[in-house]
């Protein structure tokens, strides 16, 4: 890798987010670049997921959160008036910790967002939920049942669903919020495969407590402590030649 | 709570055994009104409060004895046995009241209503000024009645608490305003939404429609089925949302937020997500408020009831007859009470067996919901 030259997809500038009075995120402000993955780690609280959640503004949604600073996607502040937050979703996809299929068919889940688009054609629907199903690697155990329960599955393929009807609505960013806390080691590795393979057409941000599964598939690594952004830089460094002490103390494990 | 309110209706009860049957009818309502308010926000099983007991006990009488201090040995901690041995005899009494309410209540008319049931008593109208003949036409008013109310009731029910629960934040203004209002109104005496119910149903809106259409004669300024319908629903509306609301919250965050972050909008996540995963609750809520609200006369009073009816009522705005009403015309308006008594334990019956169907509907619905979940 290495050949295409860098482009900045995410651009964070002095970004600070409140809970109330609370300060969650201090001035953070860092460049995340396009179709590349990129791990945020740092021990719980340290406001990992309240970054994530404010690039596709789902903070939106918490009554006391309040946000300062820029926050630009391709350019544009998603923070200006202008921005139609449900657009802006449909262009940031995101993968929650708990798998949450909906209480619905496998088919049903993967529609669920181009239906909401307006696609109701079922040739085009047909195509678009095997496409997902295969570019999150689920389609060979599925491709069966695809009228049968989501929530008959296991949960890594439940998780790899939830990846799938993410991919289904053809975002360009891909959030992910500790995506395999809840899963074995096996389905682990295949959501790591996967985001390996995803990343070819994604930008992906990751969000985990793993520092091997961050070491694995990111190439950019930001490391977040008490609000503040402490270190960022290629992943290889962060985790053999970390420039900042409470990084080193913490990827070598001796605290968080 | 609910257990004292049960311990006073029923030593309320006893005090007024002049008339069995009204004794009994008073029994069923107070325990129905104990019983299924709680119903709605608590699994079955807490109805009867043998867990609560055990909690008591545990939490009151069976204190260990862990400290030297004698204020706390000779003072706080006798007091505090003697109030949990008080609390668990009220509640042990609550438990044998409730269960001996309806063992003895049901078992009564069971005995009694059961041999006077036959088609002819289900299917004809009675006779001979209410002695004699069947209770059909009270069946049809009551059935047409719950139809109405929950035609009315469920919707605007369902849609209050949707606003409630899914629209606002916290501490706004606006949703403060309505739950005082809603939590008022379960307040309010159901004679009172009678009273309501003729004022601003049949007067206001029946008389406001009649001169908008130029009716010369009152056709909806007179009590009629629509309006006891509507004063029903009103009187059934707390209970709706705040079941409705508790369906809604069963739905869970991260799903509401999937739904978001794949780019629906708020209605779409509601209408597709929220509304689709708690159809069940809704439904076990509303039919437990109707049912509850089904047995209810005062409301109706003034608002349509009639004593008795020439024919079927041919549409919302006819009078039509009700059971609860017809069994209270039986017990109290008829020339001879005594000769009335089968007709009496008979109609008890069928009004109980209304309601308790909606009521095992709710409950059975509900079990299935559970089984699914757990799958
Ligand atoms: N909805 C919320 N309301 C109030 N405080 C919150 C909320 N969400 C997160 N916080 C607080 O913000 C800080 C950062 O949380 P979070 O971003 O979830 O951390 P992380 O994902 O790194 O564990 C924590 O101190 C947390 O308590
Ligand atoms: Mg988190």
């Amino acid at each position: 890798m290495g050949k295409k030259p860098l482009e900045t997809k995410i651009q964070a500038t002095d970004l600070s987010v409140y809970y109330g009075a609370k300060q969650a995120l201090h001035r953070i402000s860092l460049d995340l670049y396009e179709q590349e993955v990129t791990a945020f780690i740092g021990p719980s609280g340290c406001g990992k997921s309240t970054f994530l959640r404010s690039i596709n503004r789902m903070n939106d949604l918490v009554p006391t959160a309040r946000i300062t600073g820029h926050l630009g996607i391709d350019g544009v502040n998603i923070y200006d008036s202008s921005v139609d937050v449900v657009e802006l979703r449909k262009r940031v996809g995101m993968v929650f910790q708990k798998s949450t299929p909906f209480p619905k068919s496998i088919y049903d889940n993967i529609a669920f967002g181009p239906r909401l688009n307006g696609i109701t054609e079922r040739k085009e629907l047909d195509r678009i939920v095997e496409e997902s199903l295969i570019n999150s690697a689920l389609f060979d155990e599925v491709k069966d049942r695809l009228d049968a329960s989501a929530m008959g599955l296991s949960g890594g393929q439940q998780q790899r669903l939830c990846i799938a009807r993410a991919i289904a609505v053809n975002p360009s960013i891909l959030l992910m919020d500790e995506p395999c806390s809840a899963l074995d080691p096996i389905s682990t590795a295949k959501i790591e495969e996967l985001i390996l393979e995803l990343k070819k057409l994604y930008t992906i941000v990751i969000v985990t407590h793993n520092m091997q599964q961050a070491a694995r598939v990111s190439e950019y690594t930001a490391f977040f402590y008490m609000g503040h952004l402490v270190e960022y830089g290629k992943t290889r460094k962060i985790f053999t030649n970390p420039s900042k002490k409470e990084t080193e103390d913490y990827v070598t494990g001796r605290f968080g | 709570m609910g257990v004292g309110i049960g311990c006073g209706g029923w030593s309320g009860g006893v005090r007024e055994q002049t008339n069995k049957t009204i004794h009994g009818v008073s029994c069923l309502c107070t325990l129905q009104g104990t019983v299924f308010p709680l119903h709605i926000k608590f699994p079955l099983r807490r109805i009867f409060p043998c867990p609560s007991i055990v909690f008591l006990f545990k939490k009151f009488v069976t204190l260990p004895r862990t400290t030297s201090n004698p204020f706390i040995n000779l003072v706080l901690m006798p007091t505090k046995r003697l109030i949990g041995l008080f609390a668990v005899g009220a509640a042990t009494f609550a438990v044998v009241a409730i269960a001996g309410l309806v063992v003895s209540t049901m078992g009564t008319f069971l005995v009694n209503g059961v041999p006077h049931l036959s088609w002819q008593f289900l299917s004809e109208a009675p006779r001979n000024n209410n002695t004699e003949g069947g209770i059909f036409p009270a069946i049809y008013g009551t059935t047409l009645l719950v139809l109405v109310m929950s035609i009315l009731g469920v919707p605007i029910g369902t849609i209050t608490a949707v606003y409630l629960n899914e629209y606002t934040r916290a501490g706004a203004v606006l949703p403060r305003v309505i739950r005082f209002a809603v939590n008022t109104l379960a307040g309010v005496p159901s004679i009172v939404f009678g009273l309501f119910g003729l004022g601003f149903f049949v007067q206001f809106l029946g008389g406001g429609m009649d001169k908008v259409l130029g009716n010369t004669e009152a056709v909806w300024s007179q009590p009629a089925l629509l309006w006891a319908a509507a004063t029903l629903a009103a009187l059934t509306l707390p209970v709706v949302i705040v079941s409705v609301e508790e369906a809604l919250k069963t739905v869970p965050r991260e799903m509401r937020e999937s739904s978001l972050a794949l780019g629906a909008t708020r209605w779409q996540t509601i209408w597709k997500i929220v509304l689709p995963n708690s159809t069940t609750g809704i439904l076990t809520g509303s039919i437990l408020a109707i049912g509850r609200s089904a047995g209810e006369v005062a409301p109706i009073l003034f608002t349509g009831v009639v004593y008795s009816l020439p024919q079927l009522p041919d549409g919302i705005s006819s009078q039509f007859m009700h059971l609860g009403y017809h069994l209270f015309v039986l017990s109290t308006q008829s020339p001879d009470v005594d000769k009335t008594l089968p007709l009496q334990y008979a109609t008890t019956l069928v009004l109980l067996l209304l309601t308790f169907t909606l009521n095992f509907a709710a409950t059975f619905i509900r079990s299935r919901l559970r089984s699914k979940q757990i799958r």
